[in-house]
């Protein structure tokens, strides 16, 4: 048994031993759980994807005269951002567009810029055109505002994600005639192909699938810089299906992050654009798990070939919600490249990249290494199996219009 | 024997003319129709690779400029820019000819211009930008 307190007086020194979610899973297969759990204190683990409930909101400091924007409208280079907060507090979503974007009109868009791709250039340090009018107060006399920006003038730019880093994800095809367009990328027709979207055995959470060390207040690598975990994320649902070892056979726990974007890299932070779909965020996360005890350090030693996905049609079943069970596979098959669905060889595609997930698992043990980056208590935990936290469909209740 | 790949672009007025059975009657080359987009009354292009003597791939190559065609090599027609490239590997299944690859150990994609047939599939796959076509 070690405590967290111990781990970063280690670190401090730089004593501590650090690996990677890869390196851990050899650490333990010689060593055992036992000396593993003794030898190693930290284990670093990565994920680089797509997450499209990403965004940041800002403060841009008060103009001269002073302007009140919220209740008003401000797009950065044309993309509206959410104005219902105090004056000069604005929030931009990742999957914005400008009003004038044809969007799906023509099929399949191109949705070649948008919000993800706002956040990416300011945090190059790049300048972006402010737009704002408001209907003026007596406090806030000035009706519009029309300047160039950038991160460095403003006073706060946090970025804020409400539901990042899903534990496991869906593998998608397409069963029917026709290709489309998803936010799992391009699906070709008849199982054409087959994409799936985690890191499997680096994942953050796979690695602790029971949130025994992840919690609220987990400092972690987020976008390059240093980020928290600052609640559950939307849609967790931590009570589906698990394997012997506590790993989700579907979609299951999410967190939402925060951190703030003056210290972040357009390395980890970049805008997307899925044809046909809209624009997301890619952001690059990575989790320290402490090895506390050995039943931690066994959730970390997971492999790609015992964590597994359901494969699921998005031509139909995604999107009319009609359970159609195609089977499941492992991670550790699909990155061979072909998986076998309905009898049919069909190639994979990632839609996380692993390489950029293993960069991250490295560069998050450098700082460990290095004395920069220091564990956290998590200060509550989050919703684990044993909560009634899930995830609901609506319940439609159409509005009638009184006569 | 020689095996060229050429990108053509030829003016409306040229489009349904027999241009590709003129080079094989005449120049006796072995055609292969990689990729053809020809609408009446607008620009065509088509990517052809060549096959035969050196010397009868030049001439061809010749005639078609003769004739009013631009002629580009392929190898100019795709460009992936490895910096905007993040490794997804997104684009692995939608390229027919093994011309994005990725190593399955180091997870690195890459892309290997000479075995391009310029498909185009690729491109839109893309969500980083990183796949263009040069014209
Ligand atoms: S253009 Fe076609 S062949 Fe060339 S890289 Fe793209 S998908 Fe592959
Ligand atoms: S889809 Fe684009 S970013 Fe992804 S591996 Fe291919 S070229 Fe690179």
């Amino acid at each position: 048994m070690k405590t967290i307190q111990e781990i970063n007086e280690k670190i401090r020194t730089g004593k501590a031993v650090v690996v990677t979610a890869e390196e851990i899973i050899d650490i333990v297969a010689e060593k055992g759980l036992k000396k593993a759990t003794r030898e190693v204190d930290v284990v670093t683990t990565g994920t680089f994807g797509p997450m499209c409930s990403s965004g940041a909101y800002f403060n841009i400091g008060h103009s001269k005269p002073r302007i009140k924007i919220g209740g008003g409208t401000c797009t950065l280079n044309d993309i509206p951002c959410y104005t219902g907060y105090a004056a000069v507090d604005i929030l931009l979503g990742a999957t914005a567009m400008a009003d004038n974007d044809p969007r799906n009109s023509v099929y399949p868009g191109e949705f070649s810029y948008g919000g993800a791709h706002v956040i990416e250039e300011l945090v190059a340090g790049k300048s972006v055109r402010l737009r704002a009018e408001a209907y003026g107060t007596d406090c806030y006399p000035r009706k519009s505002l029309d300047t160039l920006i950038e991160l460095k003038d403003m006073n706060e730019a946090v970025l804020f994600n409400p539901r990042n880093c899903y534990q496991n994800y869906n593998v998608a095809v397409n069963l029917s005639d026709t290709i489309i367009y998803t936010y799992m990328g391009t699906l070709r027709p008849r199982i054409g192909n087959a994409n799936y979207c985690c890191a499997g055995q680096l994942s953050p959470l796979m690695n602790d699938p029971l949130y025994k060390t992840i919690g609220i207040g987990t400092r972690i690598f987020l976008g390059g810089g240093v980020g928290y975990i600052a609640w559950q994320g939307t849609q967790h649902n931590p009570g589906v299906a698990r394997t012997d070892q506590g790993v989700p056979r579907f979609p299951a726990g999410t967190l939402a992050v925060m951190g703030d974007l003056k210290q972040m890299s357009s390395q980890w932070l970049k805008g997307a654009s899925f044809t046909g779909y809209g624009v997301t965020l890619t952001v690059g996360i990575g989790i320290p798990i402490p090895l506390l005890n050995e039943e931690i350090t066994a959730h970390t030693a997971i492999r790609d070939d015992q964590i597994v996905a359901q494969i699921v049609d998005y031509s139909e079943a995604y999107p009319q919600i009609i359970p159609n069970n195609l089977g499941e596979v492992t991670y550790a098959e699909l990155k061979t490249g072909t998986i076998t669905v309905k009898g049919k060889k069909v190639p994979t595609g990632g839609i996380s990249s692993y390489k950029r997930a293993r960069e991250i698992a490295a560069e998050l043990k450098a700082r460990i290494h290095g004395g920069t980056f220091l564990l956290s208590e998590a200060v509550a935990p989050l919703p684990s199996t044993d909560s009634d936290v899930k995830c609901k469909l609506l319940n439609e209740r159409p509005f009638k219009k009184k006569k | 024997m020689t095996n060229k790949r050429i990108v053509l672009t030829f003016p409306s007025r040229l489009v349904g003319q027999p241009i590709t059975t003129h080079l094989v009657k005449e120049y006796d080359l072995m055609l292969n129709i990689l990729r053809a987009n020809v609408t009446p009354n607008e620009e065509g292009r088509m990517v052809l690779e060549l096959s035969g003597p050196k010397k009868a791939v030049e001439e061809g190559i010749d005639y078609l400029k003769s004739i009013g065609i631009n002629v580009e090599p392929l190898s100019r027609d795709i460009k992936w820019q490895a910096e905007k490239c993040t490794h997804c590997t997104a684009c692995i299944p939608a390229c027919p000819s093994g011309a994005m690859a990725v190593d399955r150990t180091t997870w690195e994609v890459s892309f290997d211009r000479d075995r391009c047939i310029a498909c185009e599939l690729c491109i839109s796959v893309c969500p980083f930008n990183a796949l263009e076509i040069q014209f």
